[in-house]
This record gives C-alpha cells, structure tokens and sequence, in this order.
C-alpha cells in the first residue's frame, strides 16, 4: 500500500468556456495519509469543490483540461481509462454530496440502490449484499434499519437520506472518502450528529477523507489537517490546532476575524476582508490575495509566494507570515 | 450593550405609542397547511401544524432574533407577520393598531412593514433593471417615477453600491452579496419602521456576510429601524440581537435577552441546540450529540409538550401535558413544565439551571 | 453617513457600462447569431415578400383557364412551373397562394396567442376557483384531437375562410393557455412576486409589471412552434373542402386539385406540398432558435 491514500501534485484544472479560461485550481499539492482527515476550507470559487470533483474525474471531459499529478493509493488517476475509473469510483474512492435529494435515485429504493453498488463491484448474490446492505444501516446508525431499506429518498428526513447517502458510499468499503459539504444543509442539531458519525466511523473503518466545506467549525470537529483555498491554490495548511490557535497566511487570519463568532460581543463592528473575490478568468501574476491584502507588498505582487514552513507540518503561502502573526487573532477563551 | 427600550434619538412621526408600546404585538398565531386527505378522500384530516398558537412582542427599536430548526415554523411566521399568508386565527397589532383592521388598513401597513428573503437571486426580478426594482414599491403608493428612482439612488449608495455603476444593470450580473444589498435598498426604499430578515445573510459566504451585518447595524442606527432577524445560524444571531426566541415545530419554547438564552437556556431544547453548535476549538471536539434524530413533521407532533420524545430530561407527565410559557426572570421565559409550578413534574438534579451552576453554562 | 465609507465594494470586479443590455436585445443578439434561425429567418421572409407583393409580380393571371394548355410540365414557355387542371399558370398560384397560405398560418396563431395567454395568465395568478373554472373548461376542448376539433367545428360553421380561421384559433386556444398557465403559476410562487405583494402592489400592476415580463417569453416561443401546425391544419380543411373555396389559390386546396395528377404530372402536383414543408420547416427550424436563444441563463 503506498504511503499517501491520495497525493496531489501541481495539480492544475481549467475550464474552457467561449472566449476565456477559467482557471479553477491552480496548482494544488496535497498529501493525505493512510487514516487521515483533512478539511478543505474556502469560499466560493476557491476552487474547493473543484479539487474534490477532479479527484474521481467527475467533471466532463469536454472543455476541462487537468493537468498534474493525481494518485490515489498509488495509481495514475489522470491516466485512467474510462473502465479503469469506474472501477476505482465506489470501489476504492466513494463521494457524499451536500444535497442527498440530488445524489440518490428517487425511483428507487434506498435499499435497491445499496444492493446495485454492492453487486456491480463484488458480484455477490442478492441475499448477501441485502444483509450487507442492512449491516451498514445499522452502521451509520439509521433507527429501524429493516424498515428503512425499503423506503425511497423522499420519504425520509434530511438527516437519515445523509446517512443512507454515507451508507451507499461505504457500500463497497472504500479506502477514500470524499465528502462535498456534506452537512451544510442540515440543522444545526443534525449536523453533529452527522460530524460525530463520521468521525465515527473513519476511526472504525480506517478511512482517509477528504472533507470540503466553508464552516471552520464544522471543519475542527473532524479534520485533522486543514488547508484554506483561495483561487485554486492552498494557501495555508497545518494541524487544526495550528491553524485555528496560531493562522499565518492573512487571507486565514482575515477569514477568523470575520466570523459573527460566539466570542463576538453586540456592538462591535466585524471585521470584512475588503475588495471583492478574485476573476478565475484573469488572474493576477502574483498572490491572488494580494489586492485584498492588508499586508500585501509589491513583492507580493510581483511573484506568487512559496509555501513558508512556519512549523513542523504547517505551511503558508506567504512572504509576511511575521507580519501576519501579528495581526493574527487572539486564541478563544 | 444596547438598551433594549431605548429608540433612537430622533422619534419617528408615525410612531404612535410611545417607546413602550411594542412595534408589533404577536397573539395566538396559527397557521395550518391542510393536506390532501389519505384513502381516496375518506381517510383523516390532517394539516402541517406549521405556526401553533405562537404569540410575542417585537420592541420599538430593537433586534428580536429568532432561532429554530426546519419544521419550526419560523419562516411561516414571518410570512404571516408580512400578511404573505393569512392566518387561521390570532391577532397582529402593530403600534397598538390591529393590522387589518380599520384603523391600519393592510396598504398602510405595508407602508411600515418590510422583508428581506433568503435567497437573493429569486427575489428580484430577472427582467427589471436594480434601479426600477427598488423604485417599484413607492411608485406603487404614489410616489411620481423620477423622484421613486432618486430616492432608489440614493439607497443603493447607502448600502455601498454605486448608482452609477450599478442601477442599470440587471440581478444576474451582481453576485450574491450584491444583491442582498439590492434586497435590502428595496426594502428600505418605503421607509419601513419593521424589517423582518428572514435568513437574510445565511446563503452568503463568511466574508460577505459580515460585510452585510455590518451594513445592517448601520443602517438600523441611521434609519431608526427594528429588526426582526431570523436565522438558523446562532452565532450571528447572538451577535445581532438584543433579544432572542426560540421556537420548536410550530410554538415558542424560550424567550430572553441575548445574554439570557445563550448563557443560560432554560428549555431544554435551547441548550441542546446550542451544545450542537460547533465551537471552533480544536482543543474542545464535541463528544456527544446533544440531540438524537431528526427534528419530527409538523403533521404529526408528539402529545404534550412537543420536545418530549427527544428530551433528555422527559418524564412521564411531559407527554400528557402542553407546557403554559412561564417567566422565569425579568424578561426571560420558557415554555418547559420544569418551570411551571403544580405541573408534576419533578426536577432531576443535573436539569440546566442558571447561572447559579456556573458549570452548567452552555459552551458557545 | 458611514454606511457607504466602510461598506462599500472597492472596484475590482470588471463592470464598467453603466446600462446594461435588456434581456429582448440580448435574445435578439443569440438569435441573430445562429445561422439555421437566420437561415429559415430568411426563408420565411422571403415567403413573406413574394406574397404581399404577388399580385405584382406574377407572371400570368392566376385565374386564367386554358383547356389546351392544361397540366403542362415544368420548364413550359409561358409556364415556368407549370399548369394546373385548369390550365393556369402555377407559379402565379403559388405565389397569390401564398398569401392565404401563410395567413391562415399567422393569423389564428396570433389570435390564440392574445386569447390564450390572457386566460392563461389570469388562471394562474388567481388560483384556487378560478384557475379549476377556467382550466377545466379549457381541458375539455383540448381533450380533443386537433385535426378532430378543427374539422368539426369548421363542418358545424360551413366552410369559408372566417370560419376556419376561428375554428383554429378555439383549437389553439387551449393548448397556449395551458402553457401561459403553468409558466404564470411559477413565476407567481417566485420571491420577487411575494416581495411585490409586500410593498402593497395591487394584483393588476404587479401582473403588469412583474408577471407579464417574465411569462410572455416562453408563451411566445411555443406559440411560434404552432404557427407551422395551423398552415398544415389550414391546408388540410381546405383540402377537405371546409376553408378556402375554388377558385381561390391556396397550397392546401392546390393540393386537393391536383391529386388527380399524381400519376401524369407528379411533380407538378407535388409543388404546394413541397412549399407547405418547406415554410412548415422553416417556422419550425425559427422556433426552435428563439426557444434556444431564451434559454440561456447568463
């Protein structure tokens, strides 16, 4: 088994729409380790989703060029025929969306759907991927799993279809999870409860995961590592604790302040990021950040940064980190 | 921290009662969605309980945030309160006049009245341009063209949008945060006393959200307005409100100032929900879910109080009896037989008290 | 006041024109950039022109009859096309022909297209009695077939062009409701209608300003794509002896006459129907980029 479930090198994906290039992800490295959880966090057009999608080459072929390294426990993603790649999805590397609604077939049973996944990759007789099928219900913790099997999407609650979408994507015991802000839809109370499953099970079954979402709190409850996007590229990355109780990067260190966060008292003005989100059509030769920069220099402009290692396992993509810290947030209370 | 019955420095010429006469007074609101009956026509009646008896009061001046859950009702309520809906029974007065009624007539009331939605692309109109779309409302009450589209103007420049740049220009060319502020002049554009928010800022990135907030308070002070701010997000609310309500599938189960709900919930409920929100500190992961399963269907709930069958402190009585709302401090109440005297209800030693048990205080 | 000094965006995103585009311009632009639309557009015009200006630029007299110079072929000097039963010159009735042709084709389109889409636009924005008075009566015309309904109606008026230009505009009535229905509905549940009510709006101005706007678009589009039905419905009444009335030149009708010449002359007697398919097509192939050139979402 190779060393990293899944690794990232230089990883570049555009668009190509009439008359311009969308740069979406440029230049994204990434190492996620056997049984890890990393979190990518970022904004819209961040190029976070993106990342993920690429990762099971699920965007259409047409007008996307990728280029770069992408392994998933070894193998040549990037590379892979058509055959190949369907055997990898589900199989080895399995995806749960944000909108259960839009990934389950609403024709059929949430239990026939299970059922199809494990046959089409294991090949075992109905009886058995019925009762594998009950099994993992059971696993992620559906009350009155026998019933439930039978039920279609719509007739279950936003919470349960999540966790029959977790079961379907486990069905075939992958190695990888990839998980698409997976519970930004649902209730506060639900989502903890999905948090907590999650981490739950990737500690049961081994997983690595990958997991993207925008809300910096639900990314501490599960992640280990967590890496801030901002167009297309990592700009920092580090143990939860790293980034949360000491950012580097300003762009993280702006994203913190702004939070309306619990700490937040009524009367005080929160702190915005100025300027507007970068064009993924024209982006600046230097740090994407740097028009937006409280800190930024000309030669931030001038260069894109190299990744600074500010300790053991964190990096940022920045040439002020010292400032950076500075301006950095107070640790919560 | 804001004074919660204190208006602003200049009082506004409608106003009719004084700063303590509430701006909207809530009594026994309902509202039940009827639903196609089961077995060809002759099964049972049933409806979605969406608002179940909820009543309130939203003061001159401040910013009332109400919190709750899908199925909660909340949304419906705010419906209501703009007479979107009509209700089944229960009472708006607005400054002491009942709405509807002869003496504010629902035109008038409009005047006073106004609502930022959600989602911000599907509430303007794709084919109007942003400067006709704030004009429209005062034109709609006599205001002539030209003097509708400077006063448009005038708002988008106050919520940061520059009427050159902008007024020509249709809503799929703004992003999100853009046209939350478009919603929000055109809210603003008749002079409104009441502006109900309902998760107004939730489809927003972080960084635009608080540029919206900001926006908001801002104009609050400018304008003199009042709030009533709606979102599922409870840090925001926290920051935004002076007072706070809770409700759960279709009533009210907590009312308090800020400070009150969120330091020290009384109704179970509340607590559970803030315990669900996740910290942000890496040192302090959730262990445990403080609430199992999903939120029930408003079709169907539960007999008695409502949270019974999801309490953590449910006792048999909890699922014969509907829990009256009780003060239980100056201002802060909850709708929990804890709390209700005669109920039967026999506390259990590790019942979320109040800041008395400072251990118990909710993380948040 | 400080809202707009903290608040407002810094300039970096690329908007500079101050007016933009109405959306009418914009679909105008795709259209005009899809060659197979301007393609029929073109077409159809064409049709059109020699039409209006036929009685001009006719050859011969289309009423003309000549038992001796009946069902020549084509090419014959003095016949371009060449004659029909009757002798006449083809062409000439092509032409003048043409212009019943493509009324009867236009006409009860744009009837139904006013009457529909009022009925339509009304159910919809009232709702609840209304709507079921309205839809249910439209649903019991459309449950009949078109071609059915057609042909009974103009059997019960008589034939002649008025009736059968009325007899297809009840046809058509009821399809374009419908759809004037189901879009109005959408467009009433959507936020901005809701925020309209809120500002105190009466029903008829936000009908007016909000409702109208944003439903007359795909109404229009599927109404186009009828146009190509009615020239064909037309012909065919006229073919059975309910519309046009010899010796009126009309393609439908031409067709009729000139079956018998299937066997002698069949090209000559394939000629109107050529014609009915090709503008058929051609409204069609119209329809079809109108409907793609409103459908993209910027």
């Amino acid at each position: 088994m190779s060393e990293f479930a899944v690794e990232l090198k230089d990883l570049r994906v555009e668009f190509l729409a009439p008359g311009k290039r969308i740069e979406a992800v440029n230049g994204v490295d990434l190492q996620l380790r056997q049984g890890e959880v990393v979190a990518l966090i970022g904004e819209s057009g961040s190029g976070k989703s993106v990342t993920l999608r690429t990762v099971m080459r699920l965007h259409t072929e047409r007008n996307t060029r990728i280029t770069g390294t992408l392994d998933v426990n070894g193998k040549n993603v990037l590379g892979m025929n058509p055959r190949t790649l369907a055997d990898l999805r589900g199989k080895e590397v399995a995806m749960i969306f944000q909108e259960p609604l839009l990934a389950l077939d609403p024709v059929y049973t949430v239990g026939a759907q299970i059922v199809e996944a494990i046959r089409r990759h294991e090949g075992v007789d109905k009886a058995e991927a019925r009762a594998r099928a009950l099994a993992l219900f059971e696993k992620v913790r559906i009350p009155s799993p026998e019933r439930r099997l039978a039920a279609y999407p719509h007739e279950m609650s936003g919470g349960m279809r999540q966790r029959a979408m977790i079961a379907l994507a486990l069905a075939c015991n992958p190695k990888v999870l990839l998980a698409d802000e997976p519970t930004t839809a649902l209730d506060a109370t639900v989502q903890i409860q999905i948090l907590l499953l999650l981490r739950e099970l990737q500690r049961d079954l081994g997983l690595s995961v990958i997991f993207v979402t925008h809300d910096i709190g639900a990314a501490v409850e599960v992640a280990d590592r967590i890496a801030v996007m901002y167009a297309g590229r990592i700009v920092e990355e580090g143990t939860a604790r790293d980034l949360i109780l000491a950012p580097r990067h300003p762009y993280t260190i702006a994203l913190l302040k702004s939070r309306a966060h619990g700490a937040m008292t009524r009367g005080t003005r929160l702190e915005t990021i100025g300027g507007s989100p970068p064009d993924l059509s024209s982006l600046p030769p230097g740090c994407a950040f740097a028009a937006r920069c409280t800190l930024a220099t000309e030669a931030c402009r001038a260069a894109q940064p190299p990744a600074v290692e500010v300790s053991p396992g964190h990096h940022a993509r920045c040439i002020r980190t010292d400032a950076a810290a500075a301006i950095a947030p107070v640790a919560l209370a | 921290m804001n004074d919660v019955t204190a208006t602003t420095a200049s009082v506004d010429p409608r106003d009719v009662g004084g700063p303590r006469q509430p701006l909207m007074r809530v009594q026994a609101l309902k509202k039940h969605f009827p639903l196609k009956r089961s077995g060809l026509g002759f099964g049972p009646k049933s409806a979605v309980r969406a608002v179940d008896g909820v009543s309130f009061e939203i003061r001159k001046g401040e910013t009332l945030g109400v919190v709750g859950e899908s199925g909660c009702g909340k949304s419906t309520t705010a419906r209501l309160l703009m007479q979107l809906i009509v209700q089944d029974s229960g009472e708006l007065v607005f400054d002491g006049a009942t709405v509807g009624a002869r003496e504010l007539p629902l035109r008038d009331f409009r005047r006073q009245t106004q609502m930022v939605f959600q989602d911000s692309y599907s509430s303007l109109n794709p084919r109007m341009t942003i400067e006709d779309s704030v004009a429209f409302g005062p034109t709609v009450h006599g205001v002539s063209s030209r003097d509708a589209l400077n006063r448009a103007h005038d708002l988008l420049a106050r919520v940061g949008l520059e009427p050159a740049r902008f007024a020509g220009r249709y809503p799929h060319e703004l992003s999100g945060g853009q046209r939350q502020r478009v919603n929000i002049a055109r809210a603003l554009a008749l002079e409104p006393r009441l502006v109900i928010l309902d998760e107004a800022v939730s489809a927003l990135d972080k960084s635009v959200e608080a540029q919206v907030l900001n926006l908001l308070e801002d104009l609050k002070r400018d304008f003199g307005l009042t709030y009533l701010f709606i979102s599922h997000d409870l840090h925001v609310v926290r920051y935004m409100s002076d007072r706070v309500l809770v409700m759960y599938l279709g009533q009210v189960v907590e009312v308090g100032t800020a400070t009150q709900v969120f330091d020290a919930p009384r109704h179970p409920y509340t607590r559970a929900l803030l315990r669900s929100m996740p910290s942000g500190d890496p040192m302090q992961r959730t262990t445990e879910a403080p609430l199992s399963g999903d939120p029930p269907n408003p079709i169907d709930p539960p007999s008695g109080c409502r949270f019974h069958t999801r309490c953590a402190f449910a006792q048999a009585v909890c699922s014969q009896t509907q829990p009256d709302f009780i003060e239980t401090a100056a201002g802060h109440g909850a709708a929990c037989l804890r709390w209700q005297p005669g109920s039967g209800y026999v506390p259990p030693p590790d019942f979320p008290d109040l800041a008395e048990n400072p251990a118990e205080v909710a993380h948040v | 006041m400080s809202a707009t000094a903290a608040t407002s965006i810094t300039a970096s995103a690329p908007l500079q024109a101050v007016r933009s585009r109405s959306h009418g311009a914009n679909v105008l632009r795709r259209l005009v950039r899809n060659p197979v639309a301007m393609t029929a557009a073109a077409i159809i015009s064409l049709l059109i022109l020699i039409a209006i200006f036929a009685p001009w630029i006719m050859p011969a007299d289309p009423f003309a009859t000549s038992m001796f110079k009946r069902l020549r072929p084509v090419g014959t000097p003095g016949f371009p096309l060449g004659s029909d039963e009757l002798g006449r010159d083809l062409l000439s009735r092509l032409m003048l022909g043409g212009r019943l042709s493509l009324f009867m084709g236009i006409a009860p389109v744009i009837m139904a297209f006013v009457i529909g889409s009022a009925l339509g636009i009304l159910a919809g924005y009232a709702g609840g009695k209304v709507n079921t008075v309205i839809m249910r009566c439209i649903d019991v015309l459309y449950a009949f077939p078109s071609v059915l309904l057609a042909i009974a109606l103009s059997g019960a008026l008589g034939a002649g062009i008025t009736n059968a230009l009325i007899s297809l505009t009840v046809v058509f009535v009821p399809q374009i409701a419908r759809i004037a229905e189901s879009v109005t509905t959408q467009v009433r549940r959507s936020d901005y209608v809701d925020a309209a009510r809120a500002s105190g709006a009466p029903a008829l101005t936000i009908v007016r300003r909000h409702v109208f706007g944003n439903v007359i678009g795909p109404i229009f589009v599927y109404s186009t794509s009828l146009i190509s039905v009615s020239m064909i419905l037309a012909s065919g009444l006229s073919f059975l002896g309910l519309g046009v009335k010899p010796p009126q030149p009309e393609w439908g009708l031409m067709l009729n006459t000139l079956r018998t010449a299937i066997y002698s002359q069949p090209l000559i007697a394939a000629l109107p129907g050529v014609l009915i398919f090709v503008t058929s097509v051609s409204f069609n192939m119209l329809a079809d980029g109108l409907r793609n050139a409103m459908e993209v979402k910027q």
